[in-house]
């Protein structure tokens, strides 16, 4: 009785073991993904998905955004983890393809490759090989949601030119509403603020000339762009260094504040939060005129190295690089699809598509997130400082040079 | 005859007893550590080991720059931590828990109400205070309104994050040296007490002259812990100032330092488990060393006092 009874307990224990590990049954593949709010959409699209494959079933497993990449890496360490996995771009993704947690991807095995364009191929490949580990999802932009409804009650035109801009802001909070919703206190919303508003001052000569080692972060273009967000302190929250993003989003989802400086990925969830909310996206203000955006790539979909389905893996990442696929997500999702073939019918994201034609690089994410330090985390600690009068522009990309000229070759001539 | 067997049987029975919990130590601290020390020791190739590079990862935490001033800011905000929880929390907890020894009416639900934070996890209390410290919603800056007084953006300013999240350690926290502390004052004679009371001892020369040499094996718990809790920091700033010591580094402490190198920062930073390790190895020695120096000077203070 009791040798049975601890039989029965080891089966169990066994089975719990098992589903511990994510393990897929024979047919079924699992899919691990940081987006929890897109659950619903994704058991949608992978119902098409076994539609169109019968008898492979996508198990769909979500982790929070926070804690995404620990959970990632950990289990690819140990020989573990879904078949197939939603992955970071850029350097996020070459700390996996680098330690061959993923299958390379071509044209051979993953024909429909050829529906991306370069530069989505390019955010999910590796440098040193050249070779593609994910298929694109989507691309964001990023620019500046307004209320539309906010500004026509306060009488204020919307803005374009930095002139105009920071006249619309001191109107607007001439009528007590508050005209920036963002804060500085959680930091990758700082490198996102720099981008917004310095890029169409930066040009995309800068970037060339960064890319060409004839220019460093410490150049008067960089430090002088850079200057120009401190103008913005006045029209931005009240203690807003102590303002993180959850509470700008409520500010601007609640028609608290007539603008948010973010990216295209936040239109769905502002949209969820108050679906009455009526948004504009607009370029951020150059200075004679409206700006260039910033663009760039966010997460594809890779196929786990050790997964022991690869073949029903391999079949949903081509269905991944479908059109049929890429135009239900981005219509369910609500961002703008990788593939260039696809386009969105919802008109507010048919504008920011048209934005994406001139758009400069989130230059730190596309072109320095690839060894520590991270462009990224250089900028968004000096951004953060300098709105608070801790550091000046200069101090910033002279920080931000330093820490890059450490693996940056260029800079280190400098 | 049997004596022999029932030895043994009872060998078999200790060692079945313990199994279960070595098991767990050895799975969840002994491997996890030893793997640390290794991977510390190696370069990483995204997150695979790439090579043995020796002390490698060690110097560049040390003296290579940007990192040795990270580090080094790092360990100064946990020993800024330290020195205010000892004084601070502390402190309090000192008084508060001779306040309690005084049994004056409705002690006992004070006693309770001290140690109710104890309870609640980290992250309710780092939420809970982060909310109350907000600069738009924030009930304390409400407060400080009601009074006239223009409170600060706690949280986001420089100056005060720290100050601020050392505050909500030292409210979640004091009522555990409180009570330690209250134990052993009520280690301590009533006669003695009562001996220096005839002797015209007021309060405060009580608390100093004759509780506080009394009280020195509470005293050396209290230190190490509080020593190893401070620099092992990590729960209340990663929740109330997120894993890059928001702003501006000026709440990072090497918990958060390693934890960041070693699993990256969710948008912006890179994994390097080798320099991450390398930190939390030099961690851990230093607070067996200097934990374990403290114990023996604290220990030998006991026996002096």
């Amino acid at each position: 009785m009791v040798k049975q009874r601890m039989q029965r307990l080891a089966l169990m224990a066994t089975a719990a073991w098992g589903m511990a590990l994510g393990a897929a049954q024979a047919g079924e593949v699992t899919f691990w993904t940081w987006r929890q709010e897109d659950k619903a959409v994704y058991t949608d699209l992978f119902a098409d998905f076994t539609k169109a494959n019968p008898g492979i079933t996508v198990k769909f497993e979500a982790f929070p955004n926070e804690n995404y990449n620990t959970i990632v890496s950990t289990a690819l360490a140990g020989g573990k983890g879904a078949d197939v996995l939603h992955v970071r771009a850029y350097g996020g993704l070459e700390a996996l393809a680098k330690a061959n947690y993923l299958v390379p991807l071509s044209t051979t095995n993953v024909p429909e490759l050829k529906n991306l364009p370069a530069d989505a191929l390019g955010s999910e490949s590796l440098r040193a090989d050249g070779k593609v580990y994910a298929v694109s999802l989507a691309g964001q932009t990023l620019g500046i949601l307004i209320n539309k409804d906010l500004f026509a009650k306060a009488g204020v035109a919307v803005p374009t030119d930095w002139a105009s801009f920071i006249a619309a802001s001191k109107a607007l909070k001439a009528k007590n509403i508050t005209p920036i919703a963002n804060g500085t206190a959680t930091p990758w919303m700082d490198a996102v603020f720099h981008s917004v508003f310095a890029n169409p001052f930066l040009g995309p000569q800068f970037v060339a000339d960064v890319l060409a080692g004839k220019a460093t972060f410490e150049d008067k273009r960089f430090v002088d762009a850079t200057a120009k967000l401190l103008e913005l302190r006045d029209f931005m929250p009240a203690g807003f260094t102590g303002v993180d993003y959850a509470t700008s989003q409520q500010l601007f989802s609640t028609g608290r504040a007539a603008m948010f400086v973010g990216g295209s990925f936040e239109i769905g969830p502002f949209r969820r939060a108050n679906p009455k909310l009526n948004m504009d996206f607009i370029a951020p203000p150059g200075p004679k005129g409206a700006g260039l955006v910033s663009r760039f790539f966010d997460s594809g979909f890779a196929i786990n190295a050790k997964s022991e389905h690869q073949a029903d893996a391999t079949k949903l990442v081509r269905w991944l690089a479908t059109p049929a696929f890429a135009a239900k997500a981005a219509e369910k999702l609500g961002n703008i699809s990788s593939l260039s073939s696809v386009t969105n019918p919802d008109p507010l994201l048919g504008k920011v598509a048209k934005l994406n034609a001139t758009a400069m690089p989130y230059i730190m994410l596309v072109h320095f997130r690839y060894e520590a330090p991270t462009g990224s985390d250089l900028l968004q600690d000096g951004v953060q400082k300098m709105m608070a009068g801790t550091m000046t522009a200069a101090e910033v990309g002279a920080t931000v040079t330093q820490g890059i000229a450490k693996y940056y070759v260029p800079f280190q001539k400098k | 005859m049997a004596r022999p067997k029932r030895r043994w049987q009872r060998g078999v029975w200790i060692a079945l007893l313990l199994a279960p919990a070595l098991l767990v130590m050895t799975a969840f601290v002994t491997l996890p550590l030893l793997a640390a020390l290794r991977y510390a020791f190696y370069s990483f190739n995204g997150l695979a080991p790439a090579g043995f590079v020796g002390f490698a990862n060690f110097a560049t935490i040390l003296f290579e720059a940007p990192y040795s001033g990270w580090t080094l800011r790092a360990l100064g905000h946990n020993m800024i931590v330290f020195v205010a929880l000892m004084l601070l929390q502390n402190g309090l907890a000192y008084l508060i828990a001779f306040a309690l020894l005084k049994t004056l009416p409705g002690h006992r639900i004070h006693q309770v109400i001290v140690f109710l934070p104890v309870v609640l996890s980290a992250v309710i209390v780092g939420f809970l205070w982060k909310l109350m410290l907000h600069p738009m919603f924030g009930v304390v800056n409400a407060a400080l309104a009601l009074i006239g007084i223009d409170g600060p953006p706690w949280l986001g300013n420089e100056d005060t994050a720290l100050g601020a999240i050392i505050f909500t350690n030292a409210w979640h926290w004091v009522g555990f040296p409180a009570l330690i502390f209250l134990a052993g004052m009520q280690r301590i004679g009533a006669e003695t007490m009562e001996a220096a009371r005839l002797d015209g001892a007021g309060d405060w020369v009580l608390l100093r002259q004759i509780i506080w040499p009394l009280v020195a094996p509470a005293t050396t718990i209290v230190f190490t812990l509080t020593f190893i809790g401070s620099f092992n920091w990590f729960e209340l700033p990663y929740v109330m100032a997120g894993a890059t010591g928001s702003p501006g580094g000026a709440t990072d402490v090497l918990g958060l330092y390693a934890y960041r190198m070693a699993f990256g920062s969710a948008t912006a930073g890179l994994q390097d488990f080798g320099r991450g390790s390398a930190l939390a190895v030099l961690m851990f020695l230093f607070l067996a060393v200097v934990s374990g120096l403290a114990l023996r000077i604290l220990r030998r203070r006991e026996i002096e006092l």
